[in-house]
């Protein structure tokens, strides 16, 4: 009865054609189908969103609780207000720590980022030979970090390693034991294993710009040089910021390589803020203390990827294509 | 349109289920896996001990032999040495122990004790009166907690020995040196022959902190360390321990330690390497490392070029020279976590599992002394006999057996001396520094 009564209601205007074109473009009709496509969203973000509440959303508060309190790993936690944090802030190695990291975001960028884009534009040309020096250039990209510092170790060995191996003495250094040559071998390690990344990522993003571009620079007399800085680096420019982002929060997790190589040493010389906080966690058991060091590298990654971001404009997703 | 509804359903569901599998199995998973956790159900009990030969070859043939009798059943999970120590403590904290807990006494074992984590065990070995007979005396102290006993001593003794090359010290004119200019004497001779003086991988820290143990024994006699492991932190205010980092930074003056050592790490064994071809004089080592020598170093060992000695005296010390540093031995504890039918499997693998007939003569054979006693036999008997007696003699004599200081202190002091060791040793701290930074607890 109900639904007949609702027909005879319709204004008995125009075919049923239109009248079914009319009610769907009207709002109340759209609505129940539109909540109907919100909650088969939600389904299908659900199993996600439960993954990362329980494994980084979780962790993260429980982190943030266990900075408050002194807990030793297997006694009772007992909540101490700022104590763990007034120590975390108060010792030499947070602040050591703090200003090794950014040291190594700088000077990793700094070392890998031109490489990056020369390696990346070189590769991305069509000849045959550079296909053949792509695969051996990615082939660090296939070893694992651990493994990467392991083998650097025994090359590195003052009298069993590279410098016995070749008879070469100028190779015999103090190389993990000396403050500044430790940072040199770390810097070098870190680049080798990921430039080729970094590399592939150019080398995809230069050959999505349109050969066009380089056509009619060529027409306006545009040599090799100038079109690499009139055209390829400009037109990598969020590429450049994807890398960046990359690179600057990828340098908080260089953990692995200086754990095997140097466990901080010599002295506290690699003891970058992550390490930091393992070490005073799982070494020397006060995991307050380690959380609080834990929180703050979560907000220095977090600020460094949204900075990172920034730089790029607000516009960064409007078309790299422009006049292209 | 069904078709689509059906699918986007059956899709959902498959996915709510691995997520709910894939949960599930994060919460079940513990270190111990499926009846691990707090000592295996039944009876059976679960036990981690350290990877690496020959130890894992022993422990897991005692395993096996127990496993076959009618007491019920030992799994034995084997870790390496450094992922261990961390693993332990966690697993203990989230109440995930194994049955039979691998430890090294000392302070670790009395956080565990402290906190209950670890069986008392005083009273099981009073009724066992004949099981606790067959150790050595030596190795009950580092077992103990306030006059209670968490631990069972298992493995071998291993004194901390000043090893050298003898053919090195042939051909540059030295010999063992017995007290402290002896030694100068020798690191001066080896340095004008061009060769290393003293093989040390510094860049592990508890290598140089054998040397630090030793130092402070011969300067100022077990004692002064005595009262810091008691929980004395102005101990290190010491006269010693000043005189000791002293000591410490007369070496480096000498570059009596190879060049590019704190590049050096113990784990690849490069430090002995450096002793067994003929590049080094001098190595100052745990009693474990005759064995990887002798399995690594060819006719090092067999062709009797590998010498050993107690640690050089000091003028106006009051350390003797038969007093050791080191580890008296390895240590199994029960958790306290376990049900009662693992304790029951757990203690009977302890009394005749372990420590049996069979475990110490593998060790003898191994090339390390078992901290059992009547073996002088067997030890004669075999083809290490001048070493092993030696060590068996030594730690028999001894006034004092002073635990590895990195063991016998709570574990965030150990870390803080191994860090400032580490600057010590690099000579960026002062004697008076370092005394200072351990009084106060400051680390890196």
């Amino acid at each position: 009865m109900t639904a007949l009564s609702r027909e005879s209601a319709l204004p008995a205007t125009g075919s049923g054609v239109e009248r079914a074109e009319s009610a769907r473009s009207s709002p109340s009709a759209r609505r129940p189908r539109d909540e109907r496509m919100k909650t088969s969203h939600l389904l299908f973000v659900l199993p996600a969103l439960l993954f990362f509440a329980v494994f980084a959303l979780l962790p993260l508060v429980g982190v943030v609780a266990l900075s408050f309190t002194t807990w030793n790993g297997i006694g009772a936690i007992q909540f101490t207000g700022l104590t763990s944090w007034i120590e975390a802030l108060g010792r030499s190695s947070t602040w050591n720590g703090l200003g090794l990291v950014l040291l190594m975001i700088v000077a990793t960028w700094l070392l890998q980022t031109p490489m990056s884009i020369l390696l990346g534009a070189f590769l991305a040309g069509p000849q045959r030979y550079r296909n053949v020096l792509a695969i051996l250039y990615f082939l660090p990209l296939l070893l694992s970090s651990a493994a990467i510092a392991i083998t650097f170790k025994s090359l590195l060995d003052p009298n069993f390693g590279l410098a016995n191996g070749l008879d070469m003495p100028f190779l015999k250094q103090n190389w993990l034991g000396d403050p500044v040559l430790v940072w040199v071998v770390l810097l070098f390690i870190i680049a080798w294993q990921f430039i080729p990344f970094h590399t592939l990522i150019y080398q995809g993003a230069v050959r999505q710009i349109p050969r066009s571009m380089y056509e009619a620079a060529e027409i306006d007399g545009a040599g090799r040089v100038r079109q690499f800085f009139s055209i390829t680096l400009p037109q990598l420019k969020y590429t450049l910021i994807t890398s960046s982002t990359l690179m600057v929060v990828g340098a908080l997790t260089y953990f692995d390589i200086i754990f095997v190589l140097t466990q901080g040493g010599p002295g506290a010389a690699t003891r970058i803020l992550p390490l930091d906080m393992y070490l005073t966690g799982f070494r020397g058991n006060e995991m307050g203390v380690a959380s609080a060091l834990a929180v703050m590298l979560v907000v220095l990654g977090l600020g460094l990827a949204l900075g990172v971001q920034r730089l790029g404009g607000k516009d960064s997703a409007a078309s790299q294509m422009e006049g292209a | 349109m069904t078709i689509e509804k059906l699918s986007r359903r059956s899709m959902l569901g498959a996915t709510a289920g691995l997520s709910a599998l894939t949960l599930g199995a994060c919460g079940t998973s513990g270190p111990g896996g499926a009846g691990g956790g707090g000592g295996g159900g039944g009876d059976s009990a679960s036990y981690w001990a350290l990877s690496g030969e020959p130890n894992e070859t022993i422990y897991g043939d005692a395993v096996d032999a127990f496993n076959e009798g009618d007491k019920g059943s030992v799994e034995v999970t084997f870790f390496q040495n450094d992922a261990y120590k961390q693993k332990i403590r966690t697993a203990i904290g989230a109440g995930e122990a194994p049955t039979i807990i691998y430890g090294w006494g000392g302070g670790g074992l009395r956080t565990y004790a402290e906190e209950s984590q670890v069986l008392d065990v005083t009273s099981w070995l009073e009724e066992e009166a004949d099981y606790k007979s067959r150790f050595v005396e030596s190795v009950w102290d580092a077992a103990t907690v306030d006059d209670k006993i968490y631990a069972l001593p298992q493995g071998a003794t291993q004194p901390i020995i000043l090893f050298h090359n003898k053919k090195v010290l042939g051909d540059i004119g030295a010999e063992a040196p017995e007290t402290w200019e002896d030694l100068l004497g020798v690191v001066e001779k080896a340095k004008s022959a061009g060769i290393a003086p003293i093989s040390l991988a510094g860049q592990s820290r508890w290598t140089s902190m054998m040397w630090l143990e030793y130092l402070l024994d011969r300067v100022g006699g077990p004692e002064v360390f005595a009262k810091i492991a008691a929980g004395d932190k102005e101990a290190w205010l010491d006269d010693a321990v000043l005189a000791m980092g002293e000591k410490v930074h007369e070496l480096l003056e000498v570059q009596a330690f190879a060049d590019g050592f704190e590049s050096m790490a113990a784990d690849s064994n490069t430090d002995q390497a450096l002793l067994w071809t003929d590049q080094a004089a001098l190595m100052l080592h745990g009693g474990w490392t005759f064995g990887s020598m002798k399995a690594s170093g060819g006719e090092f060992v067999p062709s009797g070029n590998l010498g050993f000695g107690p640690f050089p005296t000091i003028e106006g010390g009051a350390g003797e020279l038969t007093n050791l540093v080191g580890n008296p031995c390895n240590y199994l504890s029960l958790s306290s976590a376990a049900d009662d039918k693992s304790v029951e499997v757990a203690k009977a693998f302890l009394k005749d599992g372990a420590m049996s007939d069979q475990v110490a003569s593998d060790l003898i054979a191994s090339g390390s002394v078992p901290v059992i006693v009547g073996q002088d036999e067997a030890l004669a008997a075999s083809e290490d006999a001048e070493y092993l007696e030696w060590v068996y003699a030594s730690i028999q004599e001894a006034p004092a057996f002073t635990q590895s200081w990195d063991q016998a202190l709570q574990p965030t002091d150990a870390e803080t001396l191994l860090v400032n060791t580490e600057q010590l040793f690099l000579g960026s701290i002062t004697a008076e520094q370092f005394a200072e930074n351990m009084a106060a607890g400051k680390g890196a």
